[in-house]
């Protein structure tokens, strides 16, 4: 990826609710940033002091399972955006973060994005949208993955909603 | 009683009538697909009878496991059409029920029963000059599965062919062999899986997630969609959110088929007989349907 962080925000469709000179300011707090495949971008309980927007390759979120290694629990891929733990307190990671492949991302310092929201509400607003929709998204599709709707009727877990008679 | 027995009447091919009357078939093969899912292929065997009539992508045959029942399973291949006719039948199916565990343990040389072809298709030609979408989650690749290779068949009439897949497990993905051999053929296959193990490097999540980087053309896209309701409630929205018009998204439907002709009503759906009208249906109908509750 080339050219300025300011001109590669523009790019993205993530941030096309922002207007032209949100971007501008977004991108003052942007760096280009790249990653080995099986690097770690941060760990579960870290400080969540950065955010990513990836350009290319892919990410895994993970979570260390004692007995089990580290489960993956979704992978992200290019277009979208990798930590939002930063965006409430008390700014942990819940998860782990790991490279799967050669990645290229703009890293944000948050803590700098953060003041830029408190100092601009409409900015905060559009920051807001943007991520707004894929928590939405990821919500829902984590919901969609606890039905378990490809199990065999044998693997699910039914649970009665029903009167109990004791 | 004398003892003598009466001849049974002749059955022909109009009493006996393929809606009705199941016609021996013989397992010719059985891949295990996953631990839970086979493949049979399925030759006519020497009989009076005709073979059924040919089946189309996305109508479904009843089988029957003799002595055990009958369940609704769809064609999961192009099979033998010669001169019209089902001479060879391909069905994947998953072990979940007593007549499905038993048809999952069918043997070569064993028989079994088929009655159809019921129900509508996919109706893949009418995709000619566009590209086509198919987007498959679990056993709903197994319908699915003709839709692909029909495109692949007659590869210059189609644009793209995407074909975004989601599985619980990397063990319950069908047709992983199958899927590499479409990859080189020009199909852009993508995968998700609900939970990894250890050994899988490819992506984990819900399969509308592989909608996005797909970059599709909704102008000039037809999408085929099937697995679980819920999963192709999200998947069409999905879609359609996107910009392909409900109109030009199918979804198969899945009820309570018996008969398979519309007349026992089991499968009734809203105005639809699934059996009937179905499975295959334009999400422009089904949509509001789909959110019904059952009795």
């Amino acid at each position: 990826m080339t050219g300025t962080v300011a001109a590669r925000l523009s790019a993205q469709p993530f941030f096309a609710v922002l207007t032209e000179a949100e971007r501008g300011a977004l991108a003052e707090d942007g760096t280009a940033v790249t990653f080995a495949a099986g690097e770690r971008p941060f760990d579960e309980g870290g400080v969540a002091d950065m955010f990513w927007l990836i350009e290319q390759g892919g990410v895994a979120l993970d979570m260390r399972v004692p007995g089990r290694g580290d489960q993956i629990v979704e992978t992200l891929g290019p277009g979208t955006v990798l930590g939002w733990s930063w965006l409430h307190p008390p700014y942990r990671w819940h998860f782990g973060a790991v490279a799967r492949l050669a990645t290229e991302a703009i890293a944000f310092d948050a803590a700098s994005v953060r003041r830029r929201c408190d100092a601009d509400p409409a900015f905060g607003y559009a920051m807001l949208r943007a991520f707004t929709p894929v928590i939405t998204e990821r919500l829902q599709a984590t919901r969609l993955r606890l039905l378990d709707l490809y199990a065999a009727p044998s693997q699910v877990r039914r649970v009665s909603i029903g009167p109990v008679n004791v | 009683m004398t003892g003598q027995r009466t001849a049974a009447p002749a059955l022909t091919e109009s009493t006996s009538g393929t809606a009705a009357v199941p016609r021996f078939y013989r397992v010719a093969s059985r891949r295990e697909d996953t631990a839970d899912t086979v493949t049979l292929e399925l030759t006519e065997p020497a009989c009076p009878f005709e073979p059924v009539p040919a089946f189309a992508p996305g109508q479904f045959a009843m089988l029957t496991a003799f002595g055990i029942g009958e369940v609704p399973i769809s064609v999961s291949g192009l099979g033998d059409n010669g001169g019209g006719r089902a001479r060879r039948l391909e069905h994947t199916l998953r072990a979940v029920g007593a007549v499905t565990r038993a048809l999952h343990a069918a043997q070569p040389g064993s028989l079994i029963g088929v009655r159809g072809p019921f129900g509508t298709s996919w109706d893949v030609a009418s995709a000619a000059g566009r590209d086509i979408v198919i987007v498959a989650g679990g056993i709903g690749l197994a319908p699915l599965r003709p839709v692909v290779l029909t495109a692949l068949a007659d590869r210059s009439r189609y644009g793209r062919i995407v074909l975004l897949a989601g599985a619980r497990t990397p063990g319950d993905l069908l047709y992983a062999g199958e899927l590499e051999r479409w990859r080189r053929d020009g199909v852009e296959v993508a995968v998700t899986v609900d939970r990894a193990d250890t050994g899988w490097s490819g992506q984990v999540g819900l399969v509308t997630a592989l909608i996005e980087p797909a970059g599709l053309a909704p102008d000039n896209s037809v999408a085929f969609v099937c697995g679980p309701d819920v999963m192709m409630r999200f998947t069409a929205d999905a879609l359609a959110a996107r910009g392909i018009p409900v109109s030009r998204i199918r979804v198969s439907l899945e009820r309570n088929m018996r008969c398979g002709v519309g007349w026992c009503g089991h499968c009734q759906l809203g105005p639809l007989l699934v059996c009937r009208d179905g499975p295959v249906v334009g999400y422009d109908r089904a949509a509001a349907l789909m959110r019904v509750r059952e009795l």
